[in-house]
C-alpha cells in the first residue's frame, strides 16, 4: 500500500473512532452526554498528543525505540506526591487543595524534578543521556517505596482516593483544568515544532550531527525540557500511562515510512489518539467500566514491548 | 516467651534473607558481568510478586509453600529470560542492561496490576509485599531456611559463575557445562528471592549494592568477596531493623522503606562514583 493511502486511512478511521465515540448510545439527554463526552475526547487528545511528541523526541535522542520518557520517575513522583496529599489531609484533601493547584503544584514539581537531575548529569561533564536514565529510574524505585509505604497506612476509603489518580480515568476531567492543560501544551508544542527539524540529524547520532555543525548539548537540553513539560502535563492531567509510548511510536515506525521528523510526530499523535479513544470506547460500552484505559494500555504496551526486545534482541546495541 | 517466639525468629530471618539476597546480587553480577544487574533491576522482585499473586488469585486458599512455589516458577523464568536476553545483547553497555531490566520489571508490575485491580486488592498487594519483619513468629517463616544451602552452593561454585559470565564459548572452552551452571545460578538466586518475597515482602536494593560495596572495599577475589558480601547484607539488615524500630518507638517503620531510603541513596551515589 502506498504512503498516502496508508495516511488517509489512519486519518479516516480516526474521525470514524471520532464520530463513534461522541454518538454511540446517547440516550435522551443528548445536550449533557455530547458535552461529558466533549470533555473526555479534548482531554484524549491533548494527552495523545504529548505522549505522542515527547515519545518520539526522546527516542530519538536516546537512539532507543523501546525506551519512554515516563520511566524517569516523573509518574513516581507524581504518585507520591499525590499520596503525601491524601495522607496529610485525609480524605478532605480535595477541598483543602483545589484541582487546578493540584495539578499546578503537580506540573511544577516534576519540572523541578528533571531540572535537578539534570543538572545533576550534565552539570558535572558527565554527557551520557544513559546516566541519566538509570538515575531517574533509580529515584523512582525510591518514590515507589515511600508511597507504597504510605499506601499501606493510610485508611482504605483514603486509598480509594488515591488509587484514582494511579490509574488514567478520563472521566474525571474538569473544562478549567483542561484549558491550562491545553495552554500548557500549545506552548510546548510552539517550541517543539520550531526545533523538531533538527531531530533529523540527531537521529544520524552524536558525532554526525555535531559534525554537521549542530550544537549538540544545547539541543538536548532543550529537548529535554520540552519533554519534561510535555510529560507532566499529561502526567498531572490523568495519570501515568507509561507504556502508550512505546506501544504508539512503535506502531507509528511499523506502519508508516515516513523518514522525517516532523511528518513522524504528527503521524504518531494520530495514532496514539486512535488508540486511547478506541480503548476509552471499550472501557465504556464493553466492559462498563470494570477497568481503566491505563491498565488495559499498560498490559497492552507491556506484552508489546516484551515482543519488542524479543524480535530485535540480536540488533540491539 | 517474646524471645523465643518473635526476636530469635526475627533476628535468624534478618540475617538470612540478607546473606542471601546480597548473595543472590552477586550471582547475578557474576553471570551477566554487569555490576549494576541485581533482583531489583532485572524485574525479579516483580516476577515473585506476580506469582504469589496469580496464586492468591487462582488458589485463594492456598497454603504458603503453593504461594512460595508459585513465586518460585515466576521467578526463575523471569531470571532466564533476562539472563538470555544480555546474552543477545551484543554491545555490554553497563547502563542499558539495568535499564532494560527495570523496564521488564515494570511490565511485570502492570500486568500485576491489570489483575488485582479486577480483583480489588491493589492495597491489599502493596501491603504484603513491602518488605516487613514484624509477622515473623516461630512456626511462620521456616520457608526462610531454604537460604541456607544457596548460600553454600553460591560459594562452591563462585569462580564458575564468573567464568559462565564470560560467556558460552569461554566457559565450554575450560570445560563446564556452561547450561548446568547458569540454571544453578539462576535457580538459586530465584529461590532466595521466592523465599524471601514470600515470608517477609520485597527488600529493594540489598542485592545491588552490597556487593558494589565489597568490591569497592576489597575488591574482587571471589573467595574473600562472598563472605563478606554476605556478612555485610545480614548486617544492613540488622541495622535498618533496629533503626526502623526506634525511630517511631513504639510503632515500627517496615523494613522495606527504610532499606528502600538507604539503598536508593547509596546506589545513587555509587552511580555517580562508578561513572566517571
Amino acid at each position: 500500500m502506498k504512503q498516502g493511502q496508508k495516511i488517509i486511512i489512519t486519518l479516516i478511521i480516526l474521525v470514524i473512532a471520532v464520530i463513534l465515540f461522541m454518538t454511540y448510545n446517547m440516550g435522551n439527554n443528548i445536550d449533557y452526554v455530547l458535552s461529558r463526552r466533549g470533555i473526555r475526547l479534548a482531554t484524549m487528545i491533548i494527552v495523545g498528543i504529548s505522549v505522542a511528541f515527547s515519545s518520539v523526541i526522546f527516542q530519538t535522542i536516546t537512539n532507543n525505540r523501546i525506551l519512554t520518557p515516563s520511566i524517569m520517575g516523573y509518574e513516581s513522583i507524581f504518585i507520591l506526591f499525590q499520596t503525601l496529599i491524601v495522607y496529610v489531609y485525609g480524605d478532605k484533601a480535595f477541598n483543602v487543595i483545589s484541582q487546578q493547584e493540584n495539578f499546578f503544584y503537580a506540573v511544577l514539581l516534576m519540572l523541578f524534578f528533571s531540572v535537578f537531575m539534570y543538572l545533576l548529569i550534565f552539570g558535572r561533564q558527565r554527557k551520557n543521556i544513559f546516566y541519566l536514565l538509570l538515575l531517574g529510574m533509580v529515584m523512582g524505585t525510591l518514590f515507589n517505596t515511600l508511597s507504597q509505604f504510605m499506601h499501606v497506612v493510610i485508611d482504605p476509603n483514603e486509598f480509594s482516593i488515591v488509587q484514582n489518580f494511579m490509574f488514567v480515568s478520563f472521566a474525571k476531567m474538569n473544562v478549567k483544568l483542561l484549558g491550562i492543560a491545553s495552554g500548557t501544551l500549545l506552548v510546548a508544542l510552539v517550541i517543539a515544532i520550531r526545533y523538531i527539524k533538527y531531530l533529523d540529524v540527531i537521529a544520524l547520532g552524536k558525532d554526525h550531527a555535531i559534525n554537521l555543525g549542530l550544537d549538540y548539548n544545547k539541543l538536548i537540553r532543550l529537548y529535554m525540557l520540552i519533554i519534561a513539560l510535555l510529560v507532566s502535563v499529561s502526567t498531572a492531567l490523568v495519570g501515568p500511562i507509561t507504556f502508550l509510548g512505546i506501544l504508539v511510536t512503535n506502531l507509528t515506525y511499523e506502519l508508516f515510512k515516513a523518514k522525517k521528523h516532523i511528518h513522524i510526530v504528527w503521524l504518531c499523535s494520530a495514532v496514539s489518539c486512535i488508540c486511547l479513544i478506541v480503548g476509552q470506547f471499550f472501557i465504556e460500552h464493553v466492559l462498563s467500566f470494570s477497568t481503566t484505559v491505563s491498565i488495559v494500555i499498560n498490559f497492552i504496551g507491556g506484552v508489546y514491548f516484551m515482543y519488542l526486545i524479543w524480535r530485535t534482541r540480536k540488533k540491539i546495541s | 516467651m517474646v524471645f523465643v517466639i518473635s526476636r530469635i525468629p526475627r533476628t535468624l530471618a534478618l540475617i538470612l534473607v540478607g546473606a542471601g539476597l546480597s548473595i543472590s546480587g552477586f550471582i547475578m553480577q557474576q553471570l551477566s558481568q554487569n555490576r549494576f544487574v541485581s533482583p531489583t533491576t532485572s524485574g525479579g522482585l516483580e516476577a515473585a510478586k506476580m506469582g504469589i499473586l496469580f496464586a492468591f488469585i487462582l488458589f485463594p486458599e492456598a497454603s504458603l509453600s503453593v504461594r512460595m512455589l508459585s513465586a518460585l516458577v515466576f521467578t526463575f523464568f523471569c531470571a532466564l529470560l533476562f539472563i538470555f536476553f544480555v546474552e543477545q545483547v551484543k554491545h555490554k553497555n553497563t547502563i542499558f542492561i539495568p535499564l532494560v531490566g527495570l523496564m521488564f520489571g515494570s511490565i511485570l508490575a502492570s500486568v500485576s496490576t491489570f489483575f488485582s485491580f479486577k480483583h480489588n486488592i491493589v492495597q491489599n498487594t502493596q501491603e504484603w509485599l513491602l518488605g516487613d519483619f514484624s509477622a515473623v513468629l516461630q512456626g511462620q517463616y521456616e520457608a526462610i531456611y531454604i537460604i541456607l544451602p544457596v548460600v553454600v552452593i553460591s560459594y562452591i561454585y563462585a569462580e564458575r559463575f564468573t567464568i559462565a559470565g564470560m560467556g558460552e564459548s569461554f566457559a565450554k572452552n575450560l570445560g563446564l557445562s556452561y547450561h548446568t551452571i547458569v540454571y544453578i545460578g539462576l535457580l538459586s538466586v530465584s529461590l532466595v528471592v521466592s523465599a524471601s518475597v514470600v515470608t517477609v515482602g520485597a527488600i529493594p536494593f540489598v542485592g545491588l549494592i552490597i556487593p558494589n560495596v565489597v568490591s569497592m572495599l576489597i575488591g574482587d577475589n571471589l573467595r574473600r568477596a562472598l563472605p563478606l558480601t554476605a556478612f555485610m547484607g545480614a548486617v544492613l539488615l540488622l541495622v535498618c531493623d533496629i533503626l526502623g524500630r526506634l525511630l517511631v518507638f513504639p510503632y515500627e517503620i517496615p523494613i522495606g522503606m527504610t532499606v528502600g531510603i538507604i539503598g536508593g541513596v547509596t546506589f545513587f551515589i555509587l552511580i555517580l562514583k562508578r561513572s566517571k
